[in-house]
Parts: structure tokens; C-alpha cells; sequence
């Protein structure tokens, strides 16, 4: 199970938080003037890479905040967790 | 006899006896025993049978790889299989039985697959069997944190657990074992910051440090520890390894440093005349001792020397061994293979390890975790000159017992070409049974690295995984059963439903009254005939309700709803959808505007927690620019809804002045003398009334409503009547309408989504795959026989088949399914919803509900019965 340090309440155990996918995938400001192509892969594309990620994780069982996090998809270790860039 | 209890010795209890039963027999132990060191004690040599071939088998071990004596102890409720009999201690009254025999231990029909072997090859069980199902039993479990946690109470581990405890920091130790130096240690036991757990098996290591034990106690009763620790010490010491050679597996056939525990510690011989076999040193160490505690040691084959042991002679228990063409007559064989560190927890926290050539085992290298390894576990034990003896080729050479996998299975896995350790492992399923390949792991890969050319390092191991020994399912589960495996919610006006007969349905955590019994369909029928002709009464509380301030609380709910709420006008209520962005309704409710910059959201009951979640969502991360508050208000308002054509005079009554209230607005006032916001919105499609009041003053509004509306035939309806009456007017209920795969289109809800505003979804919606003419409609169903209540779920089909029995039956395109089916007393027939692909241009055709042994005829209608 993950320590996972968040930003507000410190280093908690992995079963109070859940994962919300790749961070820094912004709402398009006008979706209306987006192509087909263009909203698919904003709706249903994200990347999978070996190494290091950043996703979003929600302090869900906590202060209910959400928050960005660095974390290796090999070994685990989360090396960073951030509420801004 | 030829095992037997020394006269003196050990230590054990002698003046404790214990009586005990094995398979029905009953045997004596002492305080102080294993199982398996009071069976030898008993000369019971004979435990088990092998897995696959029936082979019998003997106790091996001393310790947590016992790869054979599995046994299982208790009796009915409380019976716990796999256990290994090395690590049962002995109490008195113990009942246990071998496992893998059939009728019994000693005639096993099935050992007729010894003679089948040469059919059940590597790869066999792969081909064929599923694991069988086992039984298991439980506690509760505790977390904590420490400083230090040091598995392993041997020397090395009281050694670090000393030095951290002495520097004030707090320490725990777990050993496996009833009894090490760690137990035994006043200095250790003196410090109030030191925490020592005796029959403790740490089992799993995780990320950051988190590792996971059970606990025992001497009858068995275990709990499960959770740890999260600074740094951890990891003393697990070594395991030795077993020697491959013919008939290595026959009963008699042990581990020297498991004779030389019986010895010493439970003062049992396990045999009178031992040949120890070995490739290093330390076997001549052990017969030594083993001379010295009387046994007669009648040959040390040492492989370095000459010739080796080929195979054992011999039936249930061993009597010869064959070296070099001779036999050389015994009742116990003493295995010294060389040692391997227990690496487990280590390599389960992601170490790497290392190969040392010199001590042929493999040791810890790096890890990310802030973990040490010491002792014996980190090979820190001399070479003795060990040279290999990896195999000695014959016949019945045993790698893995549990799994009989032989050393001819190993190659002719290479020959199969599964070079990889990875995809060996699970063609012969070496490693694979409940020891996890303990003694046999390093034997398999260094005979699969000669097989394939390649050194044991390039070979390397395959992946250590949690737990390091069989974990009963009953420990992980600990209290979490039946009432307690999830929170129960109930209203405040539950205990009234209870009182009258209501059947409760589970929605989400809810207990919802699912109708007020003894029989449902009656139930059912009498409920919605009140509703609709006279008046009904709903315990609505459960729906999921959110309070929703902020400057910006309209704008916010424009982009979460489909419709548009910004331009509510104060007191009136909305219907509203919500989409996720790929354009699937993901909840609806309707919303009041309660003040200019304050609305009060309802949502699904089953949603609420999610909506909620979502509303954060978007908030936080997207739209962190808008100034709105959200917060549940579930549990803080009761809720009642009644409805009928007898609902305003009914409220004219206990809240006069509101009875008049509009369709779709809202006012605060009295109601039965509480405080109340009354909402004039409709779930049913009759007048209809949802009155909240405060959480605690929800029974009180109930018992009110049931004493004024008894006059007027007044009946409490569950959650099936509530569904049929919505179904009769075609409203849909997310989750049942809908399953993340359905748009508001797809529902006919074209009004309910604006044209003119962004909203999350919306963009989805002129998507190539959401536009399309075909996709499933939401239609209504009118079976050809009226008394035909048609199965939730079932499919449609354009042609007239009955569901297909067994194989072999030619498909038949599914052109749609049912989601709601009722049997409306109001209709006076049975109908239901469906999603049917090009549903709404089918309306007036017909289509078929395949059945079992014929397809029901329906006609297709549009989705509301009662206008």
C-alpha cells in the first residue's frame, strides 16, 4: 500500500486517496470548435508510459482535495506531490 | 520402530503430555512439540500424498518450507487446510488430518496415476485442472507504526532489534516461531519500547514499507497485523535445499537441518541409521552431531568425493539407498544441498538480487526500500567448499514435491522451448503450489539453466509474490462479514416500516422498504392502485441531496447539467441530466432554486456520493475560477412524498395554504406543525407532494401523513410500486434505463438538453458514433399476452427462437433488451421499457423475446402507458 503525501494532510495511507488518471489534460476552453479527432482524443486518450507519470489523486476519504502527484509506474515511488505547477 | 523420542533431551515438556488425533488415530505428544515432530516421535512417517501422482509423503522439514506434510487441522467450522505440520504446534485435544487421499493415507486409489506418470507431464495441469477450492476461518486486525520492524528473532534479528530499542526507538519483532533468542530475551523484553510477537509470519511486503503479518496464538487463533515502518530488518534466515536424485521424495528422505531439529530440539530421531548425502561441507558437520546424539550414521555421500546417490529402494518409507551400483541398507536419508537465503520479503519489496558463485545460492543486491538484510538471509553463512550437484540423473528425481514436477519435466520443458523462468514456472507449475516453491525454486532454474545453456544468473529467479506462506482467507476478512461488511444507512423512519411488514431492498448502502409484504405482487398491486386512485406514501429520504452555494452556483450548474438553471427563477424546481464527457447520462434529479445564489440539488439515491464527488471534481480542477460550495444534505432532511388524486386534500389538512402550491415549485412552511420545504414535484406522474423536514422530525411527519390520510385509504408504497408507476408514465431510472452507454437521445430527453450552452458532454453528443440512426431507443413493450411479465434483461429478436439449450445453436442477431417489466394493475396488463436499436421507428411492429422452450410475441409502443 502507497504513503502518499498530500499537500494538505501529509503522508496517508493509499486507501484514503483515489486515483484520477493523467494530470495536465486541460478542458478544452470550447469544445464546439474542436474536430472529432481533436475531442476523442480528449475524452478517451491518455498516455501509459513506463517510468515517470503525473496523475491526479483526490484526498477522498480526507480533506477531499484534489492534487497532482509524480509517481513511477515501474517501481511505484512517488517522488513529488504538488497542488500547482 | 524406527523413529523414536530420545530419552532425554529437548525442549520439550515431558511432564506435559498431550493427546492428540491423526486421521481418526489417537497419538501422545508432549507440550512443546509440532505436529510433525510428535508424529515422528509416534513413528507416523506417513503424512500425505503428493498432489498429482499420489506419491506418499513424508515431513521433509522443520519449518515453513515443509513442502509435504500438509495437513489439516479442526474440525467443521473451524477447520484450516494446508496447514503445513511443521508449524502446528501441539495442544492438547489437536485433531488433524492428512490431505490428497482418498480412501485413506495408507490405500490411495488414486496413486494408480504413479503408474500413469509417464502420461501426466510438465505442462499437464496447465492443460487440464483448476486449483481445488479450500476452507478457511478468521480474526481481526490491528495497524501500527514503528520505527523499526525486524522480521526474524534468530540471532541477527535480536541483534538489530537490541541496538534500535537500546537508541529509545520503537521497535517490533516477529518470528514465526513459538520460540527464538528474540522470545527468550529478558534484555529484549525489559524495554517498554520493544514489542516482541512470537508465531508471527510476516507474509507480504509492499510499497513503502507497509508489510502485512498474521499472528497466532497456540490454539490457533490468529489476527492480522498491519505495519508501516520507518526501516525494516529483514532476519529471515536461509532455507536448505534438497538433493535431486530418484526417489529423493520418499518418506525418510529429510533435510539434515531438519533431523538435526528433531535431535535437538523435540529430542526425536526421525530414523536409527542415517546416510547423509550432500555437496559441501556442512554434511559432514551434521553427521557429526547426529553420531554424537547416538544415531548411527551408516554413510556421508559426499558428491564432491565420488559417486552420489542415485536412487532410494524402498515402499512407504525409505530402507536402502543406491550409490554407485551398491546398497547401502538405512531408514533415513539427510539431505545437505547447500543453503538459500529467504529472500521473499525482500525481493516482494522490489530488491534485487544478486547470484554469488561462491555459496551457489542467490543474495540480496538493491533495494529502493529503506530495507537491511542481515544474517543468514543475506547469505552472511560460509561456503563449505560447495560444489554443484544440481541433478543426478534418474528416474523419479523429485525438484518439486508439491507440485511433482522431476527433473525430467524440467528438460522437457527446455526441449518445449520455455526458456524464459517466467513461462517455465507456469508450464510445469514448479514453484506453484502452497509452499511456493520454497525448496525447490533454486533447483529448478539451475537444472532449466544447464538445459538451456545458460548460468544460473541469466537464467534468473522468477518473481517472489505475497504471501510468503498460505494466508487463511477468514484472517484477511476478520470482522468484515455479513452486517459488518458495509456500512447499513437507514432512515429515521425505518423502524415504522420495519413495524409494518415491509421487505427492505438494498439500494447502494440503504435498506429502502421494497414493498410492505407478506406476498409482492399483491403487495405491489394494492400499493400503485392507492397511489393512483386514492393516496400513497413514500419514504423518500434516501435521495441523494446536495446544497449548492455561490456566487456562481447558476453558471456552475449550466456546465453539469444538459439543461440550463441559471435562469430558474427563484422557488421553482427543474429536471435535470447530467453526462459524463463521452455524452452518457450519468445521473438525473431535479433542482430548486431556493434563493438567488442557493439550490437544492436531488440526485439518484445510489448516485449521490458520486455526483457529489464529480461536482468537487469539476470544481477543484476545472473551473477553480467559480466561487460555489457544495455539500451533502442527505441524512439532514427526511423526505416523504405523497401522492394520489386524494394529495391535496390531504395536504389541505395538515399544511393548509400550501395545497395550492404550484407543479414544479417549492415553498418553506408548516406541515403537521414542523418546520418544512414542500416541493410540488412528481416522481409518479400523480398530484404529488415531497415534504422535508429535518432528519430527526422524519418519523413524526410520517406518522402524521398515515393519521390524516387514513380517512382517504391512505397506502405506504416501496420501491417496486414507486418503479412501476414511473414505468407507467415512462420515466426513466438511471442504472436501470441506462447502463454509461445510453445519451439523453437515446432516451427521447431531447427537451431536457439546451441547445445553445456548452455543458460537460455536450460535445460528445455529435460525435459520428452518438449520432447514429441506429442506436438503441428507449420504445415500450406491450407483450401479446397481457399476463406475460417478461424477464428484466432479456433480449429482443426479429425472429421468432426460443433461447438457445447447450451448443451448437445458430446465432441470432439481439436487436435490443428489456430494462423495466411490470404487471400494472392500473393498465390492467403487463408492459415494459426496452432499448431497441432503431427503436423508435419500430413503434407498432412486433418482436420476440426468446423464453425457455418458446419466444414471447410483444408489440412495440411509445414509453408511456398512463398519459
Amino acid at each position: 500500500m502507497l504513503l502518499i503525501r498530500c499537500p494538505w494532510c501529509g503522508p496517508r495511507d493509499e486507501t484514503e486517496f483515489r486515483c484520477g488518471g493523467e494530470a495536465h489534460v486541460a478542458r478544452p476552453p470550447d469544445p464546439q470548435a474542436l474536430d472529432d479527432a481533436a475531442w476523442a482524443e480528449y475524452v478517451f486518450i491518455r498516455s501509459n508510459p513506463k517510468g515517470w507519470f503525473r496523475e491526479r489523486w483526490v484526498h477522498a476519504a480526507g480533506c477531499r482535495r484534489w492534487f497532482n502527484a509524480e509517481r513511477h509506474t515501474v517501481t511505484h515511488e512517488i517522488r513529488r506531490t504538488y497542488s500547482k505547477e | 520402530m524406527t523413529a523414536f523420542r530420545l530419552p532425554d533431551g529437548g525442549r520439550i515438556d515431558r511432564s506435559q503430555k498431550l493427546r492428540f488425533h491423526f486421521d481418526g488415530r489417537p497419538l501422545e505428544g508432549y507440550q512443546g512439540d509440532t505436529l510433525a515432530s510428535a508424529l515422528l516421535a509416534n513413528d507416523v512417517f506417513l503424512v500425505g500424498r503428493s498432489f498429482k501422482y499420489h506419491r506418499p509423503r513424508g515431513v521433509m522439514s522443520a519449518g515453513a518450507e515443509e513442502t509435504n506434510a500438509l495437513v489439516a487441522v479442526g474440525e467443521g467450522g473451524r477447520l484450516d487446510t494446508n496447514s503445513r505440520a511443521t508449524m502446528v504446534e501441539l495442544y492438547d485435544g489437536l485433531v488433524a488430518q492428512s490431505l490428497n487421499r482418498w480412501p485413506s493415507l495408507g490405500f490411495d486409489v488414486s496413486a494408480i496415476n504413479g503408474w500413469l506418470a509417464p502420461f501426466l507431464v510438465a505442462g499437464f495441469y496447465y492443460k487440464t485442472f483448476m486449483w481445488p477450492r479450500r476452507l478457511w476461518q478468521s480474526l481481526y486486525e490491528p495497524a501500527i507504526r514503528r520505527d523499526l520492524l525486524v522480521v526474524g528473532g534468530g540471532r541477527s534479528g535480536l541483534r538489530e532489534a537490541l541496538a534500535a530499542a537500546r537508541t529509545g526507538a520503537r521497535v517490533v519483532l516477529c518470528d514465526e516461531q513459538s520460540e527464538s533468542p528474540a522470545t527468550t530475551s529478558t534484555e529484549l523484553s525489559a524495554l517498554p519500547n520493544a514489542v516482541v510477537l512470537a508465531r508471527t509470519t510476516v507474509f507480504g511486503y509492499y510499497d513503502d514499507n507497509f508489510l502485512c503479518a498474521v499472528e497466532s496464538d497456540a490454539r490457533r487463533q490468529r489476527r492480522l497485523w498491519h505495519f508501516r515502518a520507518k526501516r525494516v530488518v529483514l532476519a529471515t534466515g536461509a532455507h536448505e535445499r534438497p538433493l535431486v536424485f530418484g526417489g529423493n521424495d520418499r518418506p525418510g528422505v529429510m533435510l539434515a537441518s531438519a533431523v538435526d531439529t528433531y535431535l535437538r530440539r523435540y529430542a526425536v530421531a526421525p530414523g536409527k541409521r542415517v546416510v547423509v548425502f550432500t555437496n559441501n561441507d556442512g554434511g559432514h558437520q551434521r553427521a557429526k552431531t547426529f553420531r554424537e546424539l547416538g544415531i548411527e550414521v551408516a554413510a556421508v555421500i559426499d558428491s564432491r568425493e565420488g559417486p552420489v546417490i542415485t536412487r532410494t529402494l524402498g515402499g512407504r518409507r525409505v530402507e536402502a539407498v543406491e550409490v554407485g551400483g551398491a546398497r547401502i541398507a538405512c531408514d533415513l536419508v539427510a539431505m545437505a544441498g547447500g543453503w538459500s537465503p529467504v529472500v521473499h520479503l525482500y525481493s516482494q519489496a522490489q530488491g534485487k538480487l544478486r547470484w554469488d558463485e561462491k555459496k551457489l545460492c542467490f543474495v540480496p543486491d538493491t533495494c529502493r526500500q529503506r530495507v537491511r538484510v542481515v544474517g543468514r538471509a543475506n547469505g552472511e553463512f560460509p561456503d563449505h567448499g560447495i560444489e554443484p550437484l544440481w541433478e543426478v540423473n534418474a528416474d523419479k528425481a523429485f525438484v518439486d514435491f508439491q507440485s511433482d514436477v522431476v527433473a525430467r519435466d524440467v528438460h522437457l520443458a527446455a526441449q518445449e522451448g520455455f526458456a524464459s523462468v517466467e513461462h517455465f514456472k507456469r508450464y510445469t507449475t514448479t514453484g506453484m503450489s502452497t509452499d511456493q516453491g520454497k525448496t525447490s525454486n533454486i533447483n529448478a532454474l539451475a537444472i532449466l539453466a544447464g538445459a538451456t545453456g545458460r548460468s544460473i544468473a541469466e537464467t534468473g529467479t522468477t518473481t517472489f509474490r505475497p504471501p510468503y506462506t498460505p494466508v487463511a482467507y477468514g484472517v484477511l476478512a476478520g470482522r468484515d462479514l455479513g452486517d459488518f461488511l458495509e456500512p447499513i444507512r437507514v432512515t429515521p423512519i425505518h423502524d415504522w416500516h420495519a413495524a409494518h411488514g415491509a421487505v427492505f431492498e438494498n439500494v447502494g448502502q440503504w435498506k429502502r422498504p421494497w414493498y410492505y409484504g407478506p406476498q409482492m405482487h399483491a403487495a405491489v398491486q394494492r400499493e400503485a392502485k392507492a397511489a393512483r386512485t386514492a393516496l400513497g406514501v413514500l419514504d423518500a429520504s434516501t435521495l441523494g441531496k446536495i446544497d449548492i452555494q455561490g456566487r456562481d452556483a447558476g453558471r456552475f450548474l449550466d456546465r453539469v447539467y444538459t439543461g440550463t438553471f441559471s435562469n430558474l427563477a427563484v422557488g421553482k424546481a427543474r429536471y435535470g441530466l447530467m453526462c459524463r464527457e463521452d455524452g452518457m447520462i450519468f445521473d438525473d434529479g431535479v433542482t430548486t432554486r431556493l434563493a438567488e445564489n442557493h439550490f437544492h440539488m436531488t440526485t439518484t439515491t445510489g448516485g449521490a456520493a458520486r455526483v457529489l464527488d464529480w461536482l468537487e471534481e469539476y470544481l477543484q480542477t476545472e473551473w477553480p475560477e467559480l466561487e460555489v460550495y457544495c455539500t451533502t444534505v442527505t441524512e439532514q432532511w427526511a423526505t416523504v412524498a405523497v401522492a394520489g388524486p386524494k394529495a391535496r386534500e390531504l395536504m389541505a389538512e395538515i399544511a393548509p395554504g400550501l395545497e395550492d402550491l404550484a407543479f414544479m415549485t417549492y415553498r418553506e412552511g408548516r406541515v403537521a406543525g414542523l418546520d418544512a420545504r414542500v416541493f410540488r414535484i412528481s416522481f409518479t406522474g400523480e398530484l404529488s407532494y415531497e415534504i422535508n423536514v429535518p432528519g430527526d422530525q422524519g418519523l413524526a411527519l410520517w406518522q402524521a401523513v398515515i393519521d390524516a390520510g387514513t380517512k382517504h385509504g391512505i397506502a405506504p408504497y416501496g420501491t417496486e410500486t414507486m418503479h412501476l408507476l414511473r414505468a407507467e408514465k415512462g420515466f426513466i431510472i438511471v442504472g436501470q434505463e441506462t447502463d454509461g452507454t445510453v445519451t439523453p437521445y437515446d432516451l427521447g430527453l431531447d427537451w431536457a438538453v439546451a441547445k445553445q450552452k456548452d455543458f460537460v458532454g455536450r460535445r460528445s453528443l455529435t460525435r459520428p458514433d452518438t449520432r447514429r440512426a441506429d442506436r438503441k431507443q428507449l420504445v415500450g413493450l406491450l407483450p401479446a399476452d397481457p399476463r406475460e411479465v417478461l424477464p428484466e434483461g432479456a433480449q429482443l429478436t426479429e425472429v421468432d427462437v426460443a433461447l438457445p439449450r447447450g451448443h451448437g445453436s445458430r446465432p441470432v442477431p439481439m436487436v435490443g433488451h428489456v430494462t423495466s417489466s411490470y404487471m400494472s394493475p392500473n393498465l390492467g396488463r403487463s408492459f415494459a421499457l426496452a432499448l431497441v436499436r432503431s427503436g423508435r421507428s419500430r413503434i407498432g411492429t412486433e418482436l420476440y423475446v426468446p423464453l425457455e422452450g418458446r419466444a414471447a410475441k410483444v408489440r412495440l409502443a411509445a414509453p408511456v402507458f398512463i398519459k
